[in-house]
């Protein structure tokens, strides 16, 4: 069951890749959507049978396929490792992309290459699915690496559009960033552990908790060094600040894209990783602290940018970025359970927020702006509904699942005790009211008020397909039930069972929270509510008049805090220069000039002038001869 | 020594298809074509021979095999030839891209066919003898033999500054070779011996080592090329016809790595030792440095040109960490390199075939027009940034986890590389393949003819069989690897 999981993806990658090289015609992109819809539906199904039979005391699999990379004493193996953790991952995966996968039937029906998109969606699964069922780093590494391959891919799938091939680029060059903190730790992990495989890592960390490693000269505490490295690979995955500027340009990308790669399980591979190897993080305090700072930061950060964005998916986006912050604060705290806990319902309610953008913007004629929609609401009642409960859900409405596990971050921040679980706190309860403000300003903008679409569009306006609309509302159940059913497995009761020594469980006594504070966030959540509604619904000029009031602070928002311009400056245009000037100067100028070219021009100089020896008149050579001859008839007399 | 003289068979088959080739008049479409049938016939033959050598080598045995030596010049030099784990899968790699070569060139030489294939046949016989040598003076006599036919493929069928290039190409790798000449001459006054065998275990003394070290660097860093000695590539490889660029990143850039291997750690483990930080700085910077300079050509062919030398500087960090890692993963990241970068020049010259420029901006939208050649472009161009699954991960892997037990310094730099390349070749890609088609020139593009899809099939095959389970050709190259690093090891103490 294990194998088909992994496998289906991969045959319908392949089977659907081949059919587009065939003429495009309905039968072949209908077999192509089938094909792969249908096996990444199987392979959803035993994802769930898997966690479903394996809530408590789950035993921990590992399958060796076969020999990957051997050389020395380094090894590495194509395996299937199925602990809690995975299983949790493949059901998040599996589900979201059969979903997704029905949803683009829908979605892409009028577009001229299905196979190829059909294709890339199985890949893009596949390749998630070796990232978490992996039992080693480099097998982890390769997964990583294909779903940025695969969301490079996707992201530029309409590689007519010159936008989307550079934030195609964009995507997997940041990513790489990334990719090559992780790909230290890796190295750093080897040369410690002398292997990397989750068995013996993970299992001998506490025998190497006061190792040191010789770093660029310094001795640095080696775990610390491997989690920071790890954490460098998260951060480029999870678009958390300094390395997030890829994920808003990455909504280039088709809808069903970003509701599957670009929030619910590509960029949840950093927690994942972070999760996965608690053991160390535990033992490398300075690196957890480093977690949490920029996990809370992000989470701020993206949400400010939230606030004033006027693209309805990259509100969504700024909105995944900023949860993502959340669950790496809870990661960084300690509190796994949490972190994974929040990965889960955020899979569902933000895919199902995105899907509901896709359907907004099938039914608007591929329009995104959202100041060029609203007054929408009683053409497409279904997409609404949809999106309320993925934005209640977002805003920790009660019992919801997002109330559970964005709830559960707050409480561990505010029990940890620590400067930087204190500035989390701080940061994510702030971030609480922004959220629900920016998800409520969407929801007003898009569908309420006056319509600010033309005549002839606002009249053509219409609710998506059921093909669209079923994958929906399948999400909406795991948005509203998700967090109910599963909290006592997650971070309750059963969490010691249910996880079973898959991650480090830690029990912080929730229960002695004061009730202030245990209904702050979702008191703050209505608070936002309330302000995107007397600002949006309530049709007052309050919105523009707060944005002219503060101009600079607007626009410094509106430009996501300038994080493209500083990069271009600081990095990219530097690079190209320096690129410039070794071609031109030190190859061109120097390296020829005074090499190849240089030699060369100095001998024929050096030639041309001896040639003029050679003149062939008698009595230059006589002169020549007779001044050599007094020469040495000067020289014998001196000597003796 | 009963059995058939099979390197001698490789070695010199080519020769004797020049000669039935020399029979042949070339006056007729109808000659030309036998021409190129029989060169496409003997070099395929070669392929097959040397695949039989391949499977009836013996993987556990760490030393020389098919081993022949006959009495030559005098007894201390002898034409001895064998292979072991690192060299035969070159010469695998040469008999497999030399067809695939003379099978590129169906189309694209206009002129004086017959010479050109003969170049070609002669180049083959070259670089299989320097791979099998085990005597100083003959891989000294295949090294820079090579240069001759190569010299007149890109002076005679090359672009428009050809002379330039090859002038330029032929006496810098000569140049660098001299010091090698001496410094050969040198030992056998000094041992009385060229046999690879017998200086193998020979001690120099440590003054000798590092003269004679860098005689041979001289050599092999021109060859090879590093930093700052290999402006001579880019202009060659733009010169050049695309058969001759797919051999000379092929196959005549991975000498120099043999080399390296061969003689430099081999005979000089202490000299080697001594300047290993040297060569890892060089290395280092030739990473960064080109790959921030192919981020910014405008010509395909130099673009991937100035990547090679990039991709090359993985192989000498790794050969100089001296462990099994950073010497297998150098292997197999020229192995890779080898057909990787000779399938990107292959769609260079898919493409220049078709529209007669390498200028990038010329380019847009190809995918269009040709989705299997988009396709198959992209392996590639994955394959060259090192992407899991690719062979071009497995080596740069290697590489930089050896280096990085050894320096962290140099390590994290070279790291870096990876992230430009993903930069520049995908920047590349994007330029050609993506966007929507406008350019009017653009709009008569077919896709691959089936002779192209059998030229990228195999290389294409390889380059993914590699990627995902390279263990049986790690499996060819550990022993002798490992006994070259306890030989180093010992010799050090």
């Amino acid at each position: 069951m294990a194998h088909s999981i992994v496998l289906f993806p991969l045959i319908g990658f392949i089977l659907a890749c081949g059919m587009s090289f065939l003429k495009s015609n309905s039968t072949v992109d209908r077999l192509s959507e089938i094909i792969t819809s249908s096996l990444i539906i199987l392979a959803s199904i035993f994802s769930f049978y898997l966690l479903l039979t394996n809530l408590n005391n789950a035993d921990i699999v590992s399958i060796k396929l076969f020999n990957w990379i051997s050389s020395g004493s380094f090894n590495a193996d194509w395996s299937i490792y199925l602990d809690t953790v995975t299983r949790v991952m493949l059901v998040v995966i599996t589900t979201v992309s059969a979903l997704v996968h029905v949803y683009s039937i829908g979605y892409m029906s009028h577009d001229s290459s299905k196979p190829r998109f059909m294709g890339y969606l199985s890949l893009f699964t596949f390749a998630m699915i070796m990232l978490v069922t992996a039992d080693n780093f480099l097998q982890l590494f390769f997964g990583w690496e294909g779903v940025g391959l695969a969301s490079y891919l996707l992201i530029g799938f309409w590689y007519k559009k010159p936008s989307a091939n550079a934030a195609a680029i964009k995507a997997f060059v940041v990513n790489r960033i990334g990719d090559f903190g992780l790909a230290l730790g890796i190295f750093t992990i080897f040369i410690l552990f002398g292997s990397i495989e989750y068995g013996e890592v993970l299992a001998n960390a506490d025998s190497v908790k006061d190792a040191s490693f010789n770093f660029f000269g310094y001795e640095i505490h080696a775990l610390t060094l491997i989690c920071i490295f790890l954490f460098i690979g998260a951060m480029g995955k999870s678009a958390q600040l300094f390395l997030h500027t890829w994920l808003p340009d990455a909504m280039e990308g088709p809808t069903p894209v970003s509701a599957l790669i670009h929030a619910a399980t590509m960029v949840t591979a950093g927690v994942f990783l972070v999760v996965r190897c608690s053991p160390l993080f535990e033992l490398a305090p300075i690196a957890m602290n480093f977690v949490v700072l920029i996990g809370a930061s992000t989470a701020f950060f993206a949400a400010t940018v939230g606030l004033v964005q006027n693209d309805i998916k990259r509100v969504i986006a700024y909105s995944t970025c900023s949860q993502l912050g959340y669950m790496f604060v809870a990661a960084g705290l300690g509190a796994y359970g949490v972190a994974m806990f929040h990965l889960f319902t955020h899979a569902f309610f933000k895919a199902l927020l995105f899907l509901g953008a896709g359907s907004v913007i099938h039914a608007v004629h591929e329009e995104q702006d959202i100041r060029k929609m609203g007054g929408i609401s009683n053409y497409i009642p279904i997409t609404q509904i949809m999106m309320i409960i993925g934005t209640i859900s977002l805003m920790g409405f009660p019992f919801t699942s997002g109330y559970y596990s964005k709830d559960a971050i707050i409480e561990s921040a505010y029990l940890s005790n620590s400067l930087f679980a204190d500035y989390a706190y701080i940061l994510l309860t702030v971030g609480v009211v922004m959220t629900s403000f920016y998800s409520w300003r969407l929801m007003f903008l898009v569908f309420n008020g006056e319509t600010r679409m033309s005549e002839e569009d606002y009249r053509k306006v219409h609710e998506s397909s059921s093909v669209m609309l079923i994958p929906l509302i399948i999400l909406a159940i795991g948005a509203l039930f998700f967090g109910f059913l599963f909290k006592g497995y997650f971070i309750g009761y059963y969490s010691d069972s249910f996880w079973n020594n898959s991650i480090v469980v830690h029990h912080l006594d929730h229960d002695s929270i004061p009730l202030l504070i245990y209904y702050l966030p979702a008191f703050l959540g209505i608070v936002g509510f309330f302000i995107a509604w007397s600002m949006y619904f309530k049709k007052s000029n309050l919105a523009k008049n707060i944005a002219e009031l503060n101009m600079p602070l607007y626009k410094f928002l509106l430009n996501k805090w300038y994080f493209d311009e500083l990069y271009n400056f600081l990095i990219v245009a530097p690079a190209l220069r320096v690129g410039h000037f070794f071609w031109r100067i030190i190859d061109g100028i120097i390296i020829d000039g005074f090499g190849p070219n240089g030699i060369a021009s100095t001998v024929t100089k050096i030639s041309n002038k001896t040639k003029q020896v050679q003149s062939g008149f008698i009595y230059h050579y006589a002169f020549a001869i007779l001044i050599g001859l007094s020469f040495i008839i000067t020289l014998i007399i001196f000597r003796f | 020594m009963s059995q058939i003289p099979l390197l001698s068979i490789l070695i010199f088959l080519p020769i004797i298809g020049i000669l039935f080739m020399l029979l042949i008049r070339n006056n007729s479409d109808q000659s030309s074509n036998n021409l190129k049938l029989t060169a496409l016939w003997i070099s395929f033959i070669n392929f097959i021979i040397s695949l039989y050598l391949l499977f009836s080598f013996n993987q556990n045995d760490p030393d020389f095999q098919f081993v022949e030596q006959y009495f030559w010049i005098e007894n201390g030099i002898t034409y001895h030839l064998g292979v072991d784990g690192i060299s035969v899968l070159f010469v695998v790699l040469t008999t497999m891209l030399v067809p695939l070569c003379i099978l590129a060139s169906y189309e694209n030489i206009k002129f004086s066919i017959k010479e050109y294939l003969i170049s070609f046949l002669a180049l083959e016989t070259f670089m299989i003898g320097v791979f099998c040598s085990l005597d100083l003076v003959l891989f000294y006599l295949f090294f820079e033999g090579g240069l001759i036919p190569m010299f007149l493929i890109i002076g005679i069928w090359g672009g428009e500054r050809r002379v330039y290039s090859t002038f330029k190409f032929f006496l810098y790798t000569l140049a660098g070779s001299v010091f090698m000449l001496l410094a050969i001459i040198y030992i056998f006054i000094q041992t009385g011996t060229t046999d690879v065998e017998t200086l193998l275990n020979y001690n120099f003394t440590r003054n000798e080592q590092i003269i004679l070290w860098l005689a041979f660097f001289a050599s092999f860093m021109v060859k090879i090329p590093m930093w700052p000695f290999h402006t001579w590539l880019p202009d060659a490889h733009v010169e050049a016809p695309t058969a001759g660029s797919v051999i000379l990143a092929g196959v005549l850039l991975k000498m120099a790595g043999y080399g390296f291997i061969r003689f430099s750690i081999g005979f000089f483990p202490e000299a080697s030792e001594l300047f290993a930080p040297f060569i890892f700085a060089l290395s280092v910077i030739a990473i960064i440095v080109t790959s921030l300079i192919a981020l910014v050509q405008e010509d395909m062919k130099k673009l991937i040109a100035y990547s090679s030398v990039a991709h090359m500087g993985f192989v000498t960090l790794g050969i100089f960490t001296f462990t099994v890692q950073g010497i297998e993963g150098g292997i197999i990241q020229m192995i890779s390199h080898g057909i990787v970068s000779a399938a990107l020049f292959l769609c260079v010259g898919v493409v220049y075939d078709r529209l007669h420029t390498r200028d990038i901006s010329r380019y847009g939208g190809l995918v269009n027009k040709m989705p299997i050649y988009a396709f198959s472009f992209m392996i590639f161009i994955l394959a060259s940034l090192g992407l899991p699954g690719t062979s071009g991960f497995v080596g740069e892997f290697l590489v930089l986890l050896s280096i990085f037990s050894i320096n962290t310094y140099f390590a994290v730099f070279a790291t870096t590389g990876v992230v430009l390349a993903a930069t520049y070749s995908l920047w590349l890609y994007r330029r050609i393949i993506f966007g929507a088609l406008i350019k009017d020139e653009l709009s008569e593009m077919v896709d691959l003819t089936r002779r192209e899809i059998l030229i990228f099939a195999p290389l294409l095959i390889l380059t993914i069989l590699i990627g995902i389970f390279p263990k049986p050709v790690i499996d060819i190259i550990e022993p002798s690897t490992k006994k070259i690093v306890s030989q180093i090891e010992n010799k050090l103490k």
